[in-house]
């Protein structure tokens, strides 16, 4: 029996939802399921649902318009400016350095300049307060077009906060949590001055290792001051020269730098797309290292949980599959969904029901669900063992501050419920009935709303650059905060607004913020949806990458 | 008078066109169709070309077997705690609230170790300050810079350390390592340059790394090195001056070194940087609210203007022992890594309760820049203190806080050698003198240092705790190089 369920998949184009909706079947269960148009075997336990409509087409027209018009005036405008017509603001170079090589190349800062310092308030927004579901954002004016910011002295307060990664409300600065976290930091102090292998590391630490493996349900487990570099950091500790890494292309900068850094081949699969991902599997094993032609030394799969800008879910059940019949390793970033998914918060793992020691090397954060800081590793003793002598963090970064370890401890062991409360457990449901309600309202209301139904980061598109600025001006007028992205961290014409649910909303907060997004929405046109919902399955992928073969 | 030029060529065209033999158009045709054939064609593939039958592959991917994750990990690795009973080997350490004193272990020993060079780690005002601000804020920050994690606190620590270096604006990180290894990439491309000393820490080494430019090696502190390679290209630009005009230089030097322990030549990498037109980077992690006269790090302590320096980096986990780094600099050169920065942009902000410690360390050193002068009196005692010990010798500068130990003979191995020093490290930890051996991951290190013992100096050490020390080590020293 091989996967080759994934090839000849019936194209479920007239179907609402990419849906698989079966009881933990064998493989061999594969044939009744292509035929209900299902795609991926019985591997599933769980309604696996995710939408990414397509762009309608006078959106796109429209949106590569508005680039295009952006583009013309900032070329008269950069005209303007050498011209001394308009008032330059840029930083510019010393007199004593106006020979040297340019430290930028003019085109580097065109968008910069051009494009992004048009809505540039919309981000950097400075907050003075808790980022809880409701946060006091520090009011700031510009009065020369965002090229600088006065702050007026005044504070917008409580305002609902959808863009915080605050997914089970553990960002507090009362509650169990924070008066450990005062204890340590008047016992302890905050900086450590040291590295874990010289004189930094401490029993805190430790303590907090052993309670995250058995919280993973892994063997072993090691904690890093930041989640960034537990990434680029330890990836080039598992794999380098002869090794191929096999990288989504929607991956975090983190594992992209950890992989450029190991030195190992890099390859790059569709996003969330087996098909893709199984035939650069199979290609490279069979034809090995180029040129050499000697074979791979080992094979590493780096995927994210939640990928926090489609606000999809990983098909871990089939990367798993797929893992296990072409012999690789598998490094999954769990920086979104640890905490957020699953019935008992510990991750993708524990929301398909899966086994925590199918994945190798599981890594996440613990800067979102547990309100703190930092990174961790778990996996099988062998593997920790080796990541503890030979981590570039472990050897030459200066270990965790104890208030941070401490806000993690009391946090994990309250969604553990190692505390003797439920109070993790009803924060894990909350998130998960926030998360349905506010997407199928939003979905209700017929915005193109992308990702999977029930992960707590909720994408809404906005396609066009004027509606990135004006979406989230709007939104703040009527006291909301949200993340709103463009290009480079999307695609160019998929601009977008990016809601992050949080258990510590209330339905009250909610409501609110859906009302006021539907009164920006209707203000702005931004209720796309034609209720064609085209499965993710069938999108971003070319012939290029994937072929028929006979059987 | 150049749109009419065109035209007259259009006209030309045009004519030509309709002169042109039937034969020539219909061969044009035929390549101009090709030339289309050939740009949407897909006959090529992206992979290798492959004449393996699918049953050969399976075959193949049958047979693979990989390695494993992880190669294994011998137990006595002296970074793996298998047997607390038997061996010290990595040490656990608990602070006390009190003092410099530390329990490694279960033994209270004074600390030697730490880079806690101005004892603000235990400060009651940085405590009390990093208290209100955890009241006030909580622990995480939820979110990167961008995206709602820009607490007003950062804003403060940014202006701070601004005035504080006295350039125009400072950026923070949330982590040390982050801080230069993120700085350099976000300058320096693939084909720059990058002109580095051989004894630099890790962390330039991972940010030049990724940047992926050329980087060349000088001598450690060897400025005829450093214009010998700087004049070989000059004479590399004179052949390709149009190249050269856009190929970006830098030289990257720390202040002082955390692996000799010596100090940059910064006066004359001025000059050499003017002569050559590069631009300087420095990293001043251990040199920062260390050296000069208020602890403004080596510029100071040369008295070389601060805008000379184009970009300054330093961590702030040692002299104002909280967490995170800084870079600073003209605004021209810092605000560019707020959009390009890796580990600025793209990782969660500085929880703002480590921003407070910060803020108030800052508001020590500026009250009472005293510390600074009791800070070099005790390295200078320190280095003292360790001359001449049978065996072991003392490496850096006399005003660095952190020395190291040397084997004056190396056995020619260096796991000997580093068990040597690891033997009078666990001499000193029993009799309550906390000490450590300089960590290298020994394969990933450029030019890898020799093996020593660290030696961090701090203001809380008294002068007997030094002699004590000092002695200490001579003994074991005389007992076990024997």
């Amino acid at each position: 029996m091989s996967l080759a369920f994934c090839k000849k998949r019936p194209h479920c184009k007239d179907q609402r939802w990419a849906v698989n909706h079966y009881s933990p079947l064998a493989l061999h269960s594969c044939a009744f399921q292509v035929q209900h148009g299902t795609c991926n075997g019985g591997l599933y336990s769980r309604p696996f649902k995710e939408s990414f409509e397509e762009t309608p087409m006078l959106v796109a027209v429209f949106t590569y318009l508005g680039y295009g018009i952006l583009t013309i005036f900032g070329y008269l405008r950069d005209f303007l400016r050498d011209w001394k017509i308009e008032k330059c603001h840029i930083a510019r170079e010393r007199e004593e350095q106006k020979d040297f090589v340019p430290l930028y190349q003019d085109f580097e800062n065109f968008y910069t300049r051009n494009l992004y310092m048009r809505i540039r308030d919309n981000w950097n927004r400075p907050i003075c307060s808790v980022p809880g579901a409701k946060v006091d954002i520090v009011e700031r004016v510009s009065h020369n077009y965002n090229w600088t910011f006065d702050y007026t002295g005044k504070v917008v307060k409580e305002v609902i906060n959808m863009g915080s990664y605050n997914y089970l409300g553990f960002a507090e600065n009362t509650g169990p949590c924070a008066e450990a976290a005062a204890e340590v930091t008047m016992k302890y102090g905050v900086g450590v001055s040291s590295t874990r292998q010289e004189m930094g590391n401490c029993s805190r630490h430790e303590e907090l290792e052993k309670l995250v493996a058995r919280f993973l349900g892994v063997e072993s487990a090691m904690a890093f001051g930041m989640g960034f570099a537990t990434n680029s950091m330890n990836i080039p500790a598992l794999a380098g020269k002869g090794c191929l890494i096999l990288s989504d292309e929607l991956n975090h900068a983190s594992l992209v730098l950890g992989a450029r850094l190991s030195g190992s081949t890099i390859r790059v699969f569709k996003h969330n797309n087996m098909q893709s991902l199984e035939k650069l599997l199979k290609e490279a094993i069979a034809h090995g290292q180029p040129r050499s032609r000697r074979p791979w030394k080992k094979i590493l799969i780096l995927v994210e949980g939640i990928y926090s800008m489609e606000g999809s879910i990983v098909r871990l059940p089939e990367v798993i599959a797929l893992k296990k019949k072409y012999k690789a390793y598998l490094y999954l970033d769990e920086a979104h969904s640890i905490g957020a998914l699953g019935p008992r918060g510990r991750g993708v793992v524990d929301y398909f029901g899966l086994d925590p020691n199918d994945v190798d090397v599981m890594m996440g954060t613990f800067t979102k669900s547990f309100g703190a800081a930092g990174g961790y590793i778990g996996g099988r003793k062998e593997l920790m063992d080796y990541l503890r002598t030979h981590s570039h963090s472990a050897v030459y970064a200066t270990s965790m501050s104890l208030p941070v370890v401490e806000q993690i401890i009391t946090s994990m062991k309250c969604i553990v419920g190692e505390d003797g409360t439920t109070v993790g457990r009803d924060r894990v449901q909350q998130l998960a009935a926030n998360t349905t309600y506010f997407r199928k309202h939003l979905q209700d209301m017929g915005f193109i709303i992308y990702g999977n139904h029930d992960s707590p980061v909720v994408p809404l598109m906005l396609y066009m650059p004027a509606k990135i600025g004006a979406f989230g001006r709007e939104m703040l007028q009527r006291n909301i905060a949200v993340v709103v992205v463009g290009f480079p961290a999307t695609p160019i014409i998929e601009s977008r607004a990016r809601f992050c649910v949080s258990a510590a909303h209330t339905k009250a907060m909610l409501d609110t913020a859906l009302g006021a997004i539907s009164e920006v929405g209707d203000l702005l046109q931004l209720k796309y949806s034609r209720h064609r919902i085209v499965p993710s399955l069938d999108r971003a992928f070319d012939e290029t990458t994937y072929e028929e073969t006979e059987e | 008078k150049m749109a009419s030029g065109q035209q007259w060529v259009l006209v030309e065209m045009v004519q030509a066109f309709y002169e042109a033999p039937a034969y020539h158009l219909i061969l044009e045709g035929i390549l101009i169709l090709w030339i289309i054939r050939l740009l949407f064609s897909k006959t090529y593939k992206l992979q290798e070309r492959s004449d393996l039958t699918e049953k050969e592959k399976e075959e193949l991917i049958e047979e693979w077997q990989p390695e494993p994750l992880v190669p294994p990990v011998s137990k006595d690795h002296p970074s793996l705690n298998y047997d607390p009973n038997t061996k010290l080997n990595l040490s656990i350490v608990c602070g006390l609230p009190t003092s410099h004193k530390i329990v490694v272990n279960g033994k209270e020993c004074i600390n030697f170790a730490s880079f806690n060079f101005l004892g603000l780690l235990d400060n009651e005002r940085v405590k009390k300050r990093a208290l209100s601000s955890l009241k006030k804020y909580g622990v995480g920050t939820c979110g990167p810079r961008g995206f709602y994690g820009t607490f007003d606190v950062h804003l403060e620590l940014e202006d701070r350390l601004a005035k504080f270096m006295r350039t125009e604006e400072a950026i923070i990180y949330s982590y040390g390592f982050a801080t230069i290894a993120s700085a350099i990439p976000a300058y320096s491309k693939r084909g720059d340059i990058v002109f580095v000393d051989e004894a630099a820490c890790f962390a330039i080494q991972k940010g030049l790394q990724a940047s992926r430019s050329f980087i060349k090696y000088f001598k450690h502190n060897d400025m005829e090195d450093l214009e010998r390679l700087l004049k070989d290209q000059e004479v590399e630009d004179q052949k390709n001056p149009r190249k050269a005009r856009v190929i970006r230089r830098f030289i990257v030097v720390e202040g002082l070194y955390i692996n000799t322990g010596d100090i940059c030549p910064l006066p004359e990498l001025v000059k050499l940087k003017y002569r050559y037109k590069v631009r300087i980077f420095l990293e001043e992690s251990l040199s920062f609210g260390v050296l000069g006269d208020h602890g403004r790090g080596v510029t100071e302590h040369f008295g070389v203007n601060i805008d000379d320096i184009d970009l300054i980096s330093a961590n702030m986990e040692n002299a104002l022992a909280s967490i995170g780094g800084f870079c600073c600099g003209r605004s021209f050169v810092i605000d560019h890594q707020r959009l390009s920065g890796q580990g600025y942009c793209f990782s969660a902000s500085l929880p703002p309760m480590l921003a407070a410690a910060a803020i108030e360390a800052l508001n020590i050193m500026e009250e009472d820049p005293e510390i600074f002068t009791i800070l070099r009196e005790k390295c200078s005692c320190v280095h003292r203190a360790l001359q001449g010990i049978p065996g072991l010798k003392v490496v850096g500068e006399s005003f660095t806080p952190a020395l190291h130990l040397q084997l004056e003979t190396s056995t020619g191995s260096r796991d000997s050698d580093m068990k040597t020093l690891r033997t009078i490290v666990e001499y000193c930890m029993n009799r309550r003198v906390a000490l450590t051996q300089a960590r290298y991951l020994d394969k990933e290190e450029k030019f890898l240092p020799p093996p020593t013992i660290r030696v961090v100096v701090t203001v809380e050490q008294t002068d007997e705790e030094i002699n004590m020390a000092a002695s200490l080590i001579r003994e074991a020293a005389l007992a076990i190089l024997k």
